[in-house]
């Protein structure tokens, strides 16, 4: 075989690059842990056992090469994402549906790796939210708040069984979310003062979730330091959904939630850090990440606010996905000498 | 201080160049044997001015100029022509290409040469001059050095203003514009007088990476002694800054507009090697019979030696004594060379660099695996294009994409390559691509100019038509006038005449070359007169066939 | 009810008058198509399609009588360009068809007996010479149709197919290690 110029080359890889995506949801991951119990820890490990037996079988069907696609690392993260998205408490098939469905359908079907227009992960979590939406609701009550807190087996009983212990119901170890409650209660016509002094509300914006978030912005600034993302992403994403949550909070404190709540609850940081970032549904073009972001952040508050669906991380995803072919089209930078004229 | 400017992207590639710059250059001893290629420029191969058997002598002009964009080629030392043929040269495509094989007699006895006045001279001449001692970029694109020096296109009356001299050598491990700045700065700083001489330029800069001080002092003391105005500037060490447009933007901000050349916005950029190989053939008459070429990667002792052109590869090799586990060698640098499929070829101009390799100083890219659109090539291309994009549109042959996304204005420089995490060849796609949208441009060319011709030929038959008609029409109106105007007389006495004349011509006429035939030419006759036969032949059966 | 068809009634005269205004405004002179298909077209005049040139094939193909697999010299690209400019599916060729080298004809003058016939066979008049002389083909005019190589009564012209010389060889797809998007 000739070898061709270059012969040097820098030794990244794209399964180093996901690993340190994969690496850098560990601190969000323990947090999560230690606010949640260890559930989290089963619906990662189903996730990523489908992920990769999903993503072989694929291969498989479609005579491809099996061996260095599964340990490119992707899968890991479309199901490492998928699982943090959705209730740890959810019974077994639930992540196993949504991964293969991510895996199997998002990805495999639009050309594998690199091919995929949609977030795989959150399309999965699309799907999920539509299909199942009572199970999509049975989030586990933060440490501290639930009536009755599950001890590891008891939990592994039920997302496997179905069984809870006796005298314990369902509603007593999980609990709606922060932005769900806020939702239902400001259409009760509370006023959100009284809404956000309930103990679920934590300090910023929801007891445990907060701190979760808080765990993926110091994996977002390892992805940012070791060059993995770039910063125009988080920023403008960030950056909008603060600024249209801050515009509606001046205008009418009453009833829209301050900025920072927004940052902090759902899946903002996760979605600013990890899952726009997302380098095969993205825009290759700056300023058209800088479009993207802003579409995405504006997509996520009005879906939040004026929506059906608590948050809106994962169809403010999708529908900038479909965006970014003509967004990537009308960004073309200025090649060098020339004028910038438009291909 | 001059402010520099940047360019878009470029990588830091480990330099590599310590190892071969400890000892100094070194003069090749003559090679047993060397193949010296018509075509070592870029453009027409020249035209051979010699026969096997000839005796040359060194500096002797063995291929003329032929085109309007083709250079000259000399004897490197004296001795005899032993063939010109066709011999394998270093070419991705692998082919062969004409050279002549030329055995040294070890005299080095030169033609007659002597010193320009350049001064005194038209520039014109000089131009001429530079041509016939085949001056050419010895950077790399081995582009006739006269055409660069040439009054400018559509600007009569505009003077270049600014000569750049580049002393950048950003590719990794090669090292002889180093040290051909450490050791010769006088002459090159004199040749660029000379090119600013003949340019009318205003300023001239040099340009060199940080990486190289001992060349940067060396250069700055000889524009000193030099009493020149000419400016030696430090630029970054950033991969590819030697490329002519990155560096024109980095030394004066502007930009060469895309399909242009640098002369359109009056800046001009020549090699330093270049430099010196103008200083040689003006203030000595030598034309260009060597070159400083770099030995290193997997050595024994890494240098740079002065060879002859035409000197075989492998002869080069053998002095700088490869480790046992080399395995390949490649012309040129890491990131823009090429792997020589044989080390049977001859160092030519272009050639400034040889490197052993193993799989150790150069590890086999692992497997390639699909794009992720991760952009990292786009942030490294230093023409801002975007190169995923690009290999989209190559792999699946969308070449007229390829074309509007800017493909052509790709310099192959490799960075994307380089940092591409899931190990795409891209530059490879690219050279494909362009490759193959010039062949289409050439066959598009090819195919309307054949439409042109076929269809003046249709209207060619159309007119002789309507002439023959008309030609007719005349000639039966004379027939009938004729006809109806004389009386019946004898049967045409000219005819007759003319019948007898030709008669009389047949007879004395001989054919002149019947005498004496070799028996070769006996066999073709009798050959060619029994394949008349035959037809002749089936022109009657096929009568036949037709009757029946 | 009445409105909603008046308002129908309005729209459709409205789009109807639009649509025969630009059919007027913006009429197209000629038939481009032909144009377009003649441009993609090798221009090799060889009747191997069974018209009498390029320029013929190109009209049949846009009347719809001919249909775009007939051209050997465009090769299967050709085809698929045509396929592409007229919106229908790639076919490939005929069973029949041979696909050749590119070539260029090429005379031996030692046969050659000048009877002019191969020139007046020539599409692109490639050929010199005159009666009773010698003739010769003008290489880099000949498009390789073979229209000469038929007439000749003394069986003295071939076809020397272009050899891939180092100024006009073509880099190769990049060959890969793994399999790709295939």
């Amino acid at each position: 075989m000739a070898l061709f110029s270059p012969f040097v080359s820098k030794p990244d890889t794209v399964s180093r690059i996901m690993f340190k995506v994969l690496l850098a949801l560990v601190p969000g991951i323990a947090l999560y842990v230690w606010y949640y119990g260890p559930a989290i820890l089963v619906s990662l490990t189903l996730a990523s056992l489908t992920a990769l037996g999903t993503e072989a079988l694929m291969l498989k069907l479609r005579n491809r090469p099996i061996a260095p696609f599964l340990k490119d690392n992707s899968a890991l993260v479309t199901g490492w994402l998928l699982a943090l998205s959705i209730p740890s408490l959810a019974p077994w098939w639930l992540i196993v549906v949504g991964t293969a469905f991510s895996i199997a359908i998002v990805k495999h079907l639009y050309g594998g790796l690199g091919n995929n227009p949609f977030s795989p992960a959150m399309a999965g979590f699309a799907v999920l939210i539509i299909s199942f939406p009572v199970q999509m609701t049975q989030w586990i009550s933060p440490h501290g708040l639930g009536a009755v807190e599950l001890g590891f087996l008891e939990q592994l009983e039920y997302i496997f069984l179905g069984v809870l212990p006796p005298n314990v119901s369902l509603d007593a170890i999980t609990m709606a979310t922060p932005l769900d409650t806020l939702k239902t209660r400001l259409h009760l016509e509370e006023p959100i003062k009284q809404i956000f002094a309930m103990p679920i509300y934590g300090r910023l914006a929801g007891q445990g979730s907060e701190m979760v978030s808080l765990g993926f912005v110091l994996g977002g600034f390892y992805l940012l330091a070791t060059r993995v993302i770039t910063w125009h992403i988080p920023v403008v994403f960030l950056g909008t959904l603060f600024a249209v949550a801050g515009i509606f909070h001046l205008a009418d404190p009453l009833h829209y939630a301050a900025p920072l709540f927004h940052w902090f609850s759902g899946a903002a940081l996760l979605g600013a850090f990890f899952i726009l970032t997302d380098p095969v549904t993205s825009p290759t073009t700056y300023k058209g990440k800088l479009i993207y972001a802003a579409g995405a952040g504006l997509l996520t508050y009005l879906i939040r606010v004026f929506g059906n669906f608590p948050d809106g991380v994962a169809f403010a995803t999708l529908l900038m996905n479909l965006c970014v072919p003509l967004i990537v089209l009308y960004t073309q930078p200025r090649v060098f000498g020339k004028k910038g004229e438009r291909p | 201080m001059r402010t520099l400017y940047q360019f878009h992207g470029g990588i830091h590639p480990t330099g590599n160049k310590t190892q071969s710059t400890q000892c100094p250059i070194a003069r090749m001893p003559l090679p047993s044997r060397l193949v010296i290629p018509f075509r070592q420029h870029a453009g027409e191969s020249a035209k051979p001015l010699v026969r096997a058997g000839d005796r040359v002598l060194k500096g002797q002009l063995i291929g003329m100029p032929d085109g309007f964009v083709s250079s000259a080629v000399h004897a490197s030392t004296s001795g005899t022509i032993a063939a010109i043929d066709m011999q394998p040269i270093a070419h991705p495509s692998g082919m062969p290409d004409l050279c002549a094989t030329l055995i040294p007699d070890g005299r080095e006895e030169w033609v007659p040469h002597a010193a320009v006045d350049y001064l005194g001279s038209d520039p014109a001449e000089l131009r001429q001059y530079l041509r016939l001692s085949g001056v050419v970029g010895l950077g790399g694109a081995v582009f006739p050095c006269d055409l660069k020096l040439r009054p400018l296109r559509g600007h009569p009356n505009r003077s270049i203003c600014t000569l750049i001299l580049n002393g950048a050598e950003c590719e990794p491990y090669i090292t002889c514009d180093d040290m051909l700045m450490r050791e010769r700065a006088a002459e090159i700083v004199q040749g660029a007088e000379m090119l600013r001489f003949m340019l009318e330029a205003g300023e001239v800069l040099i340009g060199i990476e940080d990486n190289k001080p001992e060349a940067i002092a060396a250069m700055r003391q000889a524009v000193t002694d030099s009493g020149l105005p000419f400016e030696v500037i430090v630029v970054p060490t950033i991969y590819p800054s030697g490329s002519a447009k990155q560096l024109i933007r980095i030394l004066t901000g502007l930009e060469v507009p895309s399909g242009k050349l640098p002369t359109d916005i009056g800046v001009q950029c020549f090699n330093i090697a270049t430099s010196y190989s103008v200083y040689r053939a003006l203030a000595h008459g030598e034309p260009l019979l060597s070159r400083i070429v770099t030995v290193t990667g997997n050595v024994r002792q890494a240098q740079n030696l002065e060879v002859l052109l035409g000197t075989p590869v492998q002869e080069l090799i053998a002095l700088g004594e490869a480790l046992p586990d080399t395995n390949r060698y490649i012309m040129g640098g890491p990131m823009m060379g090429m792997e020589l499929a044989s080390t049977d070829v001859p160092l030519v101009k272009a050639g400034n660099c040889i490197i052993a390799a193993s799989d150790k100083l150069f590890p086999p890219a692992p497997p390639a695996l699909p794009c992720i659109r991760c952009t990292r090539c786009a942030q490294a291309c230093p023409a801002d294009l975007q190169p995923m994009d690009l290999y989209w549109f190559a792999q699946s042959r969308d070449f007229g994409k390829a074309q509007a996304f800017s493909l052509f204005d790709c310099i192959e420089c490799g960075s994307c390559s380089y940092v591409c995490p899931s190990h795409i060849p891209l530059v490879q796609y690219f050279q494909f691509a362009k490759s193959e949208i010039r062949a289409r441009e050439q066959e598009k060319k090819a195919a309307d100019h054949a439409r042109e011709r076929h269809e003046f030929r249709e209207y060619r038959f159309e007119r002789e038509k309507q002439e023959k008609a008309e030609k007719l029409a005349a000639k039966e109106r004379a027939v009938r006038e004729a006809v109806a105007a004389s009386a019946a007389t004898s049967p045409q006495p000219e005819i007759q005449a003319a019948i007898d004349r030709a008669k009389e011509q047949a007879a004395t006429v001989e054919p002149k070359n019947t005498d004496n035939p070799t028996p070769q030419q006996q066999s073709e006759i009798a050959g060619i007169e029994a394949q008349r036969e035959h037809i002749r032949e089936l022109a009657k059966s096929s009568v036949e066939h037709t009757k029946d | 009810m009445l409105s909603a068809l008046l308002v129908m009634a309005i729209i459709a005269i409205v789009l109807g008058a639009v649509l025969g205004y630009s059919a007027i405004k913006f009429r197209v002179e000629g038939n481009p198509l032909v144009e377009k298909i003649d441009a993609i077209l090798p221009q090799t005049q060889c009747g191997q399609c069974g018209y009498p040139g390029c320029r013929p094939y190109a009209e049949a193909i846009a009347s719809g009588e001919a249909d775009i697999n007939l051209c050997p010299p465009g090769g299967e690209e050709g085809i698929h360009k045509l396929a592409d400019l007229l919106g229908m599916e790639f076919k490939t060729f005929g069973g029949n068809t041979v696909i050749k080298p590119k070539a260029v004809a090429f005379i031996d003058e030692n046969i050659c007996i000048g009877c002019t016939l191969c020139f007046q066979a020539c599409p692109v008049d490639a050929i010199a010479g005159a009666a009773k002389q010698m003739h010769t083909i003008i290489a880099y005019e000949c498009t390789g149709c073979e229209l000469c190589v038929a007439p000749c009564p003394v069986d003295c012209i071939s076809m020397v197919p272009i050899e891939e010389k180092i100024t006009t060889w073509k880099r190769k797809y990049p060959e890969q290690t793994l399999v790709l998007a295939q």
